[in-house]
Formats: structure tokens, sequence, C-alpha cells
């Protein structure tokens, strides 16, 4: 498909825009203006309608295909949570911040107070900020908020470690070290959960925190977690909860119940929000009462006749970490789906998203390797490890499922399984949908015996083949030239 | 409820295919003593009932305040276009394309848009977004820490104070310094730029216009940053670029912003989405996800995800930034407002902006007591000096209905009396007059 450039007529425009009402201003100094304006497409706007439109139809998307992309919870998006947010589009974030402005602003300064009590109930944490942009933004406010609560213990020298399983999302890391710590990785048990006596050995006074994935990226829950909390504190480093996986256990474990100080949460995961082909997300950060404090500026707190307002002083705590006051649409949606769900809706959601993974995983299980063969939470994983001898590789099973009309699993994460494929069907699919799903798979394994050479060429379904990603990477042709 | 689709009937054939008696026993691994002693949520409701309460809340807001304001976030038209487009399903329902042969929508998509952000701050490689403008400009400052290996930031205090309080936030805990130059008359005070410019800086970060509106070229200040081996990171407004000289016209390393400006709706503050660009030098050093042109087993040109040896998901602790959801819907719509808006159109539009905005700054100065923070070139928002302190003027006129402006006192020192308005193409002749009319009124009051 062409690029929308190379459709491109000099002189074609798609906005009339409105005429001036006002007298033309003088011309700026020659030296602040440009030589010439940016090289932007000129089309109409049915070309523009077209092309996106066809774009569109180039994608796999929940709404068209089964997308089971482990760790991303690709659950679906109710429609009435697009109208709620539409309805907030015309408010200046700025109005709030003016003086008096808070008084225009009750509305979303209550819907974001009040969302934000929801969280803190769910997870059993005493203040949620909803400021986070995303789920890797969550982590490092976290982390930040970790690095304040120490510093202003007088240990901002003496922490210098966060210590992390081998299991964990690439961003616990990045987000720590980002945060200006050092990183300790703790490998897996065979049991599935991050090895307590390698723990127990690796941990000292210099650790600030120890950040935890519950049930973690093999979609298992760590029985030993209170046991790995109280050691942490024993050395004053606090549990920060990774809230990627928070949808397989809404109602039934609270991680602040069971020793966690700091948790984000991925609204556009848990809360049904959409996943936009990478984001926005949204990634409120909760913490304990010790750690209130430090909570990013402005917070919005609410008085006792009910009335919202703004602190912004930054006094003592970890200052901005965005804009404004977070992603206030993907918020909206968020609190839509929550008092639609209620209480019932979110424990249906956890237990129905375990259920699912859970007949998956006994479906495929003759089928494929299963590394951690336990109850699983919201997602399994597998590995391609017996196909692999055949010479058919996780990513050679995921290009099968492409031509048969589904998006694949996560593969190759966590990198601790060889030839990973990490099934989250999540609890919005059915049994029908999975059944399809399930002989598919099974006929990839059967395929992989029968005839492995067959998968080099797939997929073949797709306005593309396999790509080259090395001259992609060597060429580096990220922009268009004009 | 909760959209779980299987009825009572398949989940016990679930469950008897995984050989438990209920959902419960599913969940046996997690022991007793921590499971959770309450869940003090209300019930939930229909779909219907759901949206009047959205309604509700929002009915709570003032949504018919008229706007001069800005700092960051700007009122500006979005084409009917952008909202279709970007609504379509398989965009706003798909994910980070990790599977690119079914994923060329949105991979096509980003590189035109990372076309877009390279044309319009001419510089020559761009990633596929960041979170917001704030943040962006924290990501280019460790940027230019990674570049260089130094550790020391000097930032323009004419840059928003937002961008400058995230920036302090994201390093607090690392050992880099940042210096805040002050302001000289609304525009970034060069000599002392010149006295604190040696070889221990790592990048200088302005803004263009400023936080005051103030428009300023660069182009021999990038000279002696380079001289000093330092890199030059500058914020822009995208729309402003329809006119404005480009960063890559002016010799900048580094060019962030927030793309809110590109067909992204107000939204009480996000989503948005943030862009940065830079010189191609640099490209292995940039953070978040980049698409990159590639072609097929037939030869045939698709898009993949590239350089991917930069990200969190490959490099864990080492990436260039723990980012992995971006802004990518937002950078969608960007892109889509970009191609209806066009070539001509994005500097019609600046044009347009610059001209209502002259037209309020001589209303507005001509009032009895009303001077010009400075006499400099300014694009859609300048800087009043009022005869008083201009907050009570500004919650006085909010009480009316009318956002004057943002008063340069709640973030400055010694400027409690400027007032920062905002004209975009949306305000009309007669909004400005009765914008001068209510400054005008409010200043005889008293």
């Amino acid at each position: 498909m062409q690029l929308i450039y190379e459709k491109s007529i000099p002189g074609r425009s798609g906005v009339k825009l409105p005429a001036s009402d006002v007298p033309t201003a003088g011309a700026l100094p020659s030296a602040l203006l440009r030589k010439e304006s940016a090289g932007l497409p000129e089309i109409s706007e049915l070309d523009a309608v077209r092309h996106f439109t066809n774009l569109s139809r180039r994608n796999f998307s929940v709404d068209t295909n089964f997308y089971p992309l482990g760790s991303c919870t690709m659950k679906y998006n109710a429609k009435v949570l697009e109208n709620s947010a539409a309805l907030f589009a015309p408010f200046h974030p700025m109005t709030a911040l003016l003086p008096g402005g808070e008084e225009f602003c009750q509305g979303t300064m209550g819907m974001l107070h009040e969302l934000g009590g929801i969280l803190a109930e769910i997870t059993g944490m005493d203040e949620v900020t909803t400021q986070p942009l995303a789920g890797a933004h969550g982590e490092m406010t976290g982390v930040l908020l970790i690095a304040a609560y120490h510093a202003a213990k007088g240990n901002r020298a003496k922490k210098r470690y966060v210590v992390v399983p081998d299991s964990s999302h690439g961003t616990n890391p990045a987000s720590a070290a980002i945060a200006g710590y050092e990183i300790i990785t703790i490998p897996t048990a065979p049991y599935g959960d991050m090895d307590l006596e390698l723990f127990k050995k690796a941990m000292n006074d210099e650790v600030a925190a120890v950040m935890m994935t519950c049930p973690n990226t093999l979609g298992l829950f760590n029985p030993h977690i209170k046991e790995i909390a109280d050691i942490a504190h024993s050395h004053d480093a606090l549990m920060y909860y990774d809230g990627a996986n928070l949808n397989a256990i809404m109602g039934k474990v609270k991680p602040g119940d069971v020793g966690f100080d700091v948790i984000h949460v991925n609204l556009h995961k848990t809360f049904g929000t959409p996943h936009g082909g990478g984001g926005p997300g949204s990634g409120p950060v909760g913490v304990k009462k010790a750690l209130i404090p430090f909570l990013p500026t402005p917070r919005i707190v609410k008085s006792d006749n009910g009335k919202l307002s703004l602190q912004t002083s930054n006094k003592g705590n970890i200052g901005r970490t965005a804009n404004f006051f977070g992603n206030f649409g993907v918020m909206a949606k968020a609190y839509a789906y929550i008092i639609m769900l209620g209480k019932e809706g979110l424990i249906q959601v956890s237990e129905q998203a375990v259920l699912n993974a859970n007949y998956i995983k006994a479906k495929l299980k003759d089928w494929y390797d299963l590394p951690y063969d336990m109850t699983c939470m919201h997602e399994c994983v597998f590995s391609a490890s017996k196909q692999a001898a055949q010479g058919v590789h996780a990513i050679d099973i995921a290009k099968f499922l492409i031509d048969r009309g589904y998006h694949p699993p996560t593969v190759y994460f966590p990198m601790i399984v060889k030839e990973a494929i990490m099934i989250e069907p999540t609890e919005t699919e059915s049994k029908a949908t999975m059944d399809a799903f399930i002989e598919v798979m099974i006929e990839a394994a059967r395929q992989a015996e029968s005839d492995p050479g067959s998968f080099a060429a797939m997929p073949v379904t797709m306005p593309v083949t396999r790509l080259d990603e090395t001259k992609a990477a060597r060429e580096q042709n990220v922009c268009c030239l004009e | 409820m909760g959209y779980c689709p299987n009825t009572e009937k398949e989940q016990q054939e679930m469950l008897s295919a995984i050989g438990v008696q209920s959902v419960e026993g599913l969940f046996a691994a997690i022991p007793a003593a921590l499971r959770a002693k309450s869940f003090d949520l209300q019930q939930g409701m229909s779909e219907f009932e759901t949206y009047d309460r959205m309604k509700g809340v929002a009915g709570k807001n003032s949504s018919d305040i008229l706007n001069f304001i800005g700092g960051g976030f700007y009122d500006h038209i979005i084409p009917a276009a952008v909202d279709h487009l970007s609504g379509r399903a398989e965009f706003y329902t798909a994910y980070t394309p990790y599977q690119p042969e079914c994923s060329q929508g949105t991979l096509q998509a980003l590189f035109e848009y990372q076309t877009a952000i390279c044309r319009l701050t001419g510089l020559d490689v761009s990633n596929a977004s960041l979170y917001d403008g704030a943040t962006a400009c924290a990501e280019a400052a460790m940027m230019s820490l990674r570049v260089t290996g130094r550790n020391r930031i000097l930032v323009d205090a004419c840059v928003s104070p937002f961008s400058r309080e995230v920036l302090k936030t994201y390093l607090f805990n690392l050992d880099v310094e940042i210096v805040e130059i002050p302001p000289l008359d609304g525009s970034l005070d060069r000599a002392e730029l010149g006295r604190l410019l040696d070889a221990t800086v790592a990048g200088v970060i302005v803004q263009n216009p400023n936080f005051f509106g103030t428009v300023e070229d660069f182009t021999a200040l990038a000279d002696d940053i380079h001289a000093k081996g330092a890199l030059l990171i500058a914020s822009v407004y995208p729309i402003a670029l329809g006119i404005l000289k480009s960063p890559g016209e002016m010799g900048v390393d580094i060019a962030i912003g927030d793309g809110q400006s590109l067909g992204n709706p107000l939204s009480f503050g996000g989503p948005s989405f943030g862009f940065i660009a830079a010189k191609k030098s640099h490209i292995r050093n940039m953070p978040g996800r980049i698409v990159g042109e590639t072609v097929d087993k037939n030869g045939k040109r698709g898009f993949v995800l590239t350089l991917q040896a930069r990200e969190q998901h490959i490099k864990r602790h080492k990436a260039t930034s723990n980012i992995c959801s971006n802004q990518g819907l937002c950078a969608l719509r960007g892109l889509i407002f970009l191609s209806t808006i066009g070539k001509t159109g994005l500097a019609e539009m600046a044009t347009l902006n610059r001209d209502k905005a002259e037209y309020a700054k001589s209303r507005l100065a001509s009032i009895s007591g009303v001077k010009l923070l400075h006499s400099g070139p300014t694009f859609n928002e300048f800087t009043l000096l009022l005869p008083r302190s201009s907050t009570p003027v500004v919650s006085t006129l909010l009480k009316k209905g009318i956002a004057a402006g943002v008063p340069a006192g709640e973030y400055y020192n010694g400027l409690e009396n400027a007032l920062i308005v905002t004209v975009t193409e949306k305000r009309s002749k007669s909004e400005i007059d009765r914008l001068a009319q209510a400054i005008q009124e409010v200043l005889q009051c008293n």
C-alpha cells in the first residue's frame, strides 16, 4: 500500500479553515520563520478516509480476532466506555490550576478522587495517585516514591539495590535503573516462583525495594509472598507490586493485605480500556500510609464538606510525574467500567479469566510442553521445545496462527522459558472461541510433526510475508525522505 | 455482567475438562490467610445507567468557559475525520505491533507519523511517541546524559514549569545537577547561559515559543553549545511549526513537545502524546518504540519495530528507557490531523493563530495601565503586565465565565502582575473583544 505522502498532489487540501475575522498581522522577522512549509501530505478528506480505513484493515484487533497476547490482558473493550470518555473532551486541565478554578472542575476532580478510592479498595492500599500515564510510568513513579521514602530517613546513599525475580517484566528492572538503582536478579526455582533460599541470601540492608509480579509472569500465585514481604521489611526494603496481572485476583487477594507497600495498576489491562495499538494506557499508583507524604502533586484532596481541591505544594514529595492529572480519558473509561461491573462483576472477571486460562492449559498440555505444570491463574505458559526439536519454533507456530486468523500469544516471554508461548485468553472469550483456537493449536502441533518444513513460508494470508528485521535495523529507514 | 459469555453449562464442561469441582478450586493455591477479608464496592449497573452516571459527572464541570488559557494544552479545531478514523476498532483495540504481518496498519501509520514529526521538526529520526510533552522533556535530558556521558543539565526557566518539575522528579535520585537559568524579560538570558556553559554540560533545554509566548531563534546558540560538546534540546509547539523556523534549521539536536494540539481533545489533560525527534547519529540512544521500513521475503515493502535492542523487553535494566506502552492512538490522531490539515493548511492555521493573538495583544495592551512584558515577537500566546496582581483578576473573570489567562506569578517570583494569554484560531474577534472589555472592567473596579 502506498504511503500517504506518495498520494500527495501539490495544491490539494483536506480541511477548509474558518475565515479570519481580524486584521492580518505584520510578518515575523525572517530569522524566526521556516524556509519552506513542512512536507505534510496534500490530500483530500476522502483520500485520507480511504487511506486510514484501508490501513486499519491490515490489523488484527480484539474486535476482529481472538487476541490471547499473554501479559497484555486483551479483553473486550465495551463500547459505552468510548461514549463516556467523549463527554469530557472539552475540559481544559489548566482551568483547575487557575486561582479559584477548582470550583469549575468538581466533576473531573471528583471522578479522579473516587477512582483513586476504588482502586485503593481493590488493591488494599491507603491512597492512590492517578497521575502516571502507563504501567511502566507507574513503576518508575513507585520506585521514585520508595527512593523519597528512604531519602527522608537519611538512607539515600545506603539504599542502592532493587531486587527483581528473573521472571519479571523487563520494565521492572528498567524502571528501577532509570530511577537510579542497581539491580539484583533472583532466579526462578523449579516450583515456578522466585527461589526463596537465594532471595534470603541476596537480601541485605542496602536493598531499597523488592519488585514482584503476583501472580507472576508464569501465571502462578506465589504462596510464600507474605514471607518474602516479611524478609524484605526486616531489611527496611519496601515491597513493590507490578499490577500487570491484577486481572486474576480481584476480590480474592488484596496486595496491600499480603505485605505490598506500593502498587501500580494497568487500567488498560484489568479495567477494560482499549490498548490503542500501543497506548494510551494509564498506570495509577497506590501506596501504604507511610508513603502518602511523597505522592506526586498536584494531589486531589476532598474536604469534609465534599469539595475537591488541589494540593500543589511540592515540599517533601516527588513533585510532578506528568503534565497534568494523568490520562484522564483513559481513567474515565476505567471508572465507567468499574461502576458498571460493580463488586460482583469484578469478582466474576477474575474467576472467569482464571477458568478460561486453565481450560486452555488443560486442553493443550498433551500437545505442548508445560514447564511449570500447576494450576495457573489468568494465563498459562507453554514451551514449543517439543516442536523446536523438529525445527518448528514458537515464532513459527505464531505465524501458523496468523494464517488461521488468530493473533498469536506472547512468544519468547518470560525469558526463563525456552520457546515460551504465553496464552492469556481473558474472561471475555467464549468456550466456542477457545475450542476453535485449541483445535488450531493442536493442528499446528500435528503439522510440526508431519510437515515441519511447511512453517517457514507462513504467514501467506497477510499483506506481507515474514519481514527482514536485520535490514530494518541496519538501514534505519525510520522516516520517508522528501 | 462483566462481559463474561460462558453459560453455567459451559463453565461446568470446562471445569470437568480441567478436573476441578468448582471455580473456587482454581484459587486453592492462595493460602486462606492471604485471602481478601473485604471487597467493599458498589453493586454494578447497566450500560445505560452507567452512561447517565458519567453524564452526571461531566455535568459537574463548567462547560461554557471562554478559554484564553494554554500552558501546554491548546483548544484547537479537530477535523471530524480524526475521531472517525482513529475510532476504527482495528486501530484502537489492537496493541503494540509485535507480530508485524498482522499489524501492518498500525506499523505503517506509525512510520507515517514518524515521517510527519521529522518533517515538522526538520530532524532525521523520530520514535513512535512518548507519554506527553513534559515526560518527553525528561527523556530528552536523559538521552543527552547518555550521549555525552556528562551529568549536568541547563534549563531555561522559560521552559514550561510543568516540564521542569517533571524533569526534576525523573532525575532526583540520580547524580545529576539541574541548573535553571532565570528568565530575562520573558526570554532566555543568553549572557547567563554563556557563563554557565562549559564542558560538564550534557544538554541545554529551551522552549519555542516559551511559556511566556516569546518566539526566539536559537541558531547562534546551537553553535556555542556544540562547541562545548553539549546537546541543544528544544521543546516546540507543533502548530507553531506551521510557520516558525524548525528545530532542524536552528541546529537543535533533540526536539520534543506535546502532541495534544494535533487532533487530541483537551480531555482534562490527557491522553495526548509526547514526540521526540533527533539527529540520526543519536538514534541508538532514543527512548521508546521505533518503526523501520524493510521488505518481506518477496521484496515487498513492509514495516517492523526496529532497534528493539535499546528497549526494556530485551535489555531490561540496560535499556535506554523503561517505556513500554506509549500513546500510539494519540499519535495516530496526530497523523490524521496533519494529513487532513495538510501542508498549506498547517501554515494557514498557524498564521490564523498569530493574527488572532496579535489582534488580542493590541486590544489588551491598549487598556489603561496594561503593558506587555516585553516587545519581542510572539505566536499565539503573550504576556501582559497588569497594574496589579493578576491572580484576583483571573479568579474574578473566571466567575464571569472567562478563563482570561494563566497568572505567571503562580510559577515565577516577581511576576505577580503578569498574565499569560492564549488565543487560538477558535476564538472569534467578538470573543476577544469580550475579554478586553471584561479585563478593563475588572481593572476599573478597584
